[in-house]
């Protein structure tokens, strides 16, 4: 981090934190705050400091603007404000907020700039600095691509000490106590003589001065909470079934709705026929909208079965009809016209294939369904002057936009009630679900209707991570690797996104390159080139994006590389590696799994490292070959995060990442048949199941100067781990996933 | 018809094959009981007739024969029961939403066995899903309410 930075972390002059290298564009503007929005509303006497922190005489608030699809977001946010503001939980209620610009994700352009994670030069970090820039133009609230803790970590521990020393200001004029002789603790400012002032009582007084701007964070040796085990104020509620999600929104008046669009993805409805739903117990109105029909009825159920029982007419897809027709579009376009980008060219890769190639190989990844546990689901109510819509969403403004060019309405006029969510895994990124919701409504104006997916629903219009495939090859020379070439061609899941929100993202997608060129290791000849596929069935961010694919194709070379070379596969990947943070990483994660030990007879080890959202991450699987196939005995993970929140959750996050891919790797894919998907439920695409799940070691390291966060990292070196495991314990090389196409799991 | 669910009665006017899933959330507004597949392939809808775990989506409403029991009633915020009190302990949860099935599974499970073997555990629960994989928690959480069970 350059020096600008390095300052800004010891102090924060309000306003003007991340604008390090924002010469370059628009300063003044960039640095103009936005407004602090919960000043609408507020009572007289009600005091905020800035966007995060509402304390009034009966109550703290602390805002958690940031999604909560399960990676315990929501405490983490609040923890951080907590831990400077000096509050305990149990103190304070949180609120998501409502959607604003001033909640814009400052993390979102160190990732989406084509620079490598360990790349500090000038050039990455003013291309960093001005697209963060214009994502606080455009005030970006997003919560994804493991963000928030980047995003919320400086600013959110900020907030909090800017409210708290504002607090102590009110304090010392109200008690003629200098600010120096005052501390704070439990909610409360506390005067030399042990007298405790309650932060509510302050409220007040502290509405009438503007907010501090000036404040020291604290060191790391005097945080009560960052870094230690914590408990999820969410982890009650979870275990009683008393969480409101989306789905369980219930307003008064509110009707059920069910919904059937083509099922051939962006097909027309030619035609339908409803009269045997119309006859149907509780059903009180079928309505049309884009690509298909929803049933309006008084109970969910009464809405699905009436759905189901329409018969329609379908139009052909817009994309090829049998699988087979996908990948031949993918095949065909590894050609020099569909250059995307020529990511990395290191040494004289030609040159040294022409001297023999060890390795030529081709690797595929299927579409693969996101299928979070609580179905798709938004509960709308359209009014002339107002829209109000509660679901759970990760990019709130954007949400308010797409509403808004259903209904007719501006988006200012569009109400979020956001919810914690029942999974995501990217699935909550996309708006569809929340149109057909708003298109429903807005033919019933003045009645709140909640739409549902079937699971059905949901496995068909998933839009699910894309398919990609590679061509790689390699050489090798003294027990060493020498070369590597990898071709990745994969439609643009920005693309297709992007495109569904009405925006055209111009330039190469970094996510079609993404876990393949961005590693750190120093290969001597090595070339990476990503070819843009025109696009097939929609597709959309999965966990981990390109580099659950990436990771996959480029580490599965590797390993065939290291072993045609004769070399130890953890060894040499540390042999290559040139960055120190990451090398840390692959030597913890060998003496952890005790790299290199006997193992018995039909057991396997593979490794693999990818590095991802700045987060360089090592895992080693071990696998016995049984009778009646192969079981996935232990895991280990290291991960390099910068920082460390809150232990237990990481671990928590690092293990379900892992067992995530893992079950995807081993049996799940979204197929197409006659345009639609052959998979339907969970039967179909089950991941994994608990008697599968390995033992799974966590090791989480603080040697990287960024805090990155650990949502995703953990997903992409699990299936190639997977794969070279089973050809430790086998000799079957398995080039394509899901691995249950080749080999059987018990 | 009539059913008993956490130890209220309820008169409901449905038809027969209307899961009791479905009858439990929109007809009676207990939302604990979470809806995921409709198939009996996630376990997210699992309740207790009669302290027996079963699958509420697949069980028309019609063949109810006994006393339901949700994850409400299995226990509250201020009154855990030691199944939960076991997940709260472990923080097992992260997107929550399939926990109510899994916490009235193992329920199920320790009235039926007191000590589990790792190997029934494993059996036990292996028909509910979690997409945010909590399993390795969920194991531990499983033991520590047999132990807590024990103490009782």
């Amino acid at each position: 981090m350059g020096k600008v930075g390095k300052i800004a972390r010891r102090t924060f002059l309000f306003g003007a934190v991340a604008v390090a290298g924002g010469v370059a564009f628009g300063v003044y503007k960039v640095r103009t705050p936005y407004e602090n929005p919960l000043k609408d509303g507020l009572a007289e006497g009600d005091a905020t400091f800035n966007p995060w922190v509402v304390i009034t005489e009966k109550q703290i608030t602390l805002i958690t603007p940031h999604g909560d699809k399960g990676q315990g977001v929501a405490h983490a946010q609040a923890a951080l404000i907590a831990e400077e503001l000096d509050v305990e939980f149990g103190q304070f209620q949180i609120d998501f907020g409502k959607p604003d610009k001033a909640y814009w994700n400052r993390a979102l352009a160190g990732d989406g700039a084509p620079f490598m994670a360990t790349d500090e030069s000038f050039t990455a970090e003013a291309t960093r600095s001005f697209m963060g820039g214009m994502i606080k133009l455009l005030g970006m609230q997003i919560t994804g691509g493991s963000t928030a803790m980047p995003d919320s970590f400086d600013k959110l521990r900020e907030a909090g000490a800017v409210a708290r020393e504002t607090l102590k200001l009110v304090a010392s004029k109200m008690s003629g106590v200098p600010v120096a002789q005052l501390k704070t603790a439990k909610g409360a400012v506390v005067l030399p003589d042990g007298i405790e002032l309650a932060y509510r009582a302050l409220a007040k007084e502290a509405a009438q001065v503007e907010p501090v701007t000036e404040v020291k964070l604290r060191e790391p040796s005097e945080w009560r909470m960052i870094g230690k085990p914590m408990q999820r104020l969410d982890m009650v509620a979870k275990s009683t079934g008393t969480l409101d999600y989306g789905i369980d929104v219930d307003v008064e008046g509110m009707v059920h709705a069910a919904v059937m669009c083509n099922p051939r993805q962006g097909g027309a409805l030619n035609g339908y026929d409803a009269s045997a739903a119309e006859g149907m117990r509780g059903v009180q109105k079928v309505v049309e909208v884009n690509g298909g029909v929803a049933v309006v009825a008084d109970n969910t159920w009464r809405a699905i079965q009436a759905v189901q029982a329409i018969d329609f007419d379908w139009g052909e897809a817009p994309y090829p009809a049998e699988q087979d027709g996908h990948w031949q579009a993918i095949e065909a376009s590894l050609n020099d016209d569909q250059l995307d980008k020529e990511w990395r060219n290191e040494g004289d890769v030609t040159a040294a294939l022409a001297g023999g190639k060890a390795i030529e190989a081709a690797y595929r990844v299927p579409y693969v369904a996101h299928a979070p546990l609580e179905p798709l689901n938004a509960t709308v109510l359209v009014e002339d002057d107002k829209v109000t819509v509660w679901t759970g969403h990760q990019i709130p403004r954007m949400l308010q936009d797409q509403v808004a060019r259903v209904t007719g309405h501006s988006s200012e006029q569009i109400d979020l009630v956001n919810h914690f969510m029942g999974g995501s895994f990217g699935h909550r990124l996309e708006f569809k679900h929340v149109e057909l919701a708003a298109e429903i409504a807005n033919q019933m104006r003045g009645t709140p209707v909640k739409l549902t997916y079937s699971r059905e629903e949901d496995f068909a219009h998933d839009f699910p991570r894309h398919i990609g495939m590679a061509r790689g090859s390699g050489a090798v020379k003294d027990g060493k690797v020498t070369a590597m070439d990898l071709q990745v061609a994969m439609p643009s899941v920005v693309g297709s996104q992007m495109g569904r929100a009405g925006m055209n993202v111009p330039g190469p997608d970094m996510q079609i390159a993404a876990g393949a060129w961005n590693n750190p290791y120093g290969l001597e000849n090595f070339r990476m080139r990503a070819y843009r596929v025109p696009e097939l069935a929609p597709v959309s961010s999965w966990r981990s994006v390109g580099a659950s694919a990436g990771g996959f194709f480029f580490d599965s070379l590797l390993d065939e590389l290291i072993h045609e070379a004769g070399a130890d596969p953890l060894e040499e990947r540390i042999r290559l590696m040139q960055h120190d943070v990451s090398r840390k990483v692959l030597e913890t994660v060998g003496e952890m799994s005790n790299w290199g030990s006997p193992l018995g007879p039909n057991k396997g080890r593979g490794v693999a490292f990818v590095e991802s959202f700045g987060v360089p991450t090592a895992e080693v699987i071990e696998v016995t070959n049984t009778a009646e196939g192969i079981t996935i005995d232990k895991v280990w993970v290291a991960a390099d995060v910068g920082t460390v929140i809150d232990p237990v959750n990481f671990e928590n996050l690092v293990q379900g990442g892992v067992i995530f891919a893992l079950g995807h790797a081993m049996n799940s894919e979204i197929t197409y048949s006659d345009g639609m998907a052959q998979q339907a439920n969970y039967w179909d695409a089950e991941g994994m199941r608990l008697k599968q799940c390995p033992e799974i070691m966590v090791r989480g390291l603080e040697n990287g100067d960024q805090v990155r966060g650990i949502g995703e990292p953990p997903v992409p070196p699990a299936a190639p781990a997977l794969a070279n495991a089973i050809f430790a314990a086998t000799g079957q090389r398995i080039r394509e996933l899901p691995l249950y196409h080749h080999i059987d799991f018990a | 018809m009539q059913l008993i669910v956490d130890g209220k009665s309820h008169e409901v006017d449905v038809e027969d094959d209307m899961p009791l899933l479905w009858v439990l959330r929109d007809e009676l507004g207990i939302k604990g009981v979470k809806y995921g597949c409709g198939v009996a392939a996630c376990g997210a809808c699992t309740v207790h007739i009669d302290g027996v775990a079963v699958r509420s989506c697949q069980t028309p409403v019609s063949d109810v024969d006994g006393a339901v029991t949700t994850i409400e009633g299995l226990g509250q915020p201020q009154a855990l029961h030691a199944v939960q009190e076991a997940w709260v302990e472990h923080q097992v949860a992260q997107c929550g939403y399939c926990q109510s099935g899994q916490i009235m599974q193992a329920a199920s499970l320790l009235s039926e066995i007191k000590m589990p073997s790792d190997a029934e555990i494993d059996e036990a629960m292996s028909g509910n899903l979690c997409r945010c994989g909590t399993y390795p928690r969920i194991r531990a959480a499983v033991k520590t309410a047999a132990a807590k069970m024990q103490e009782v």
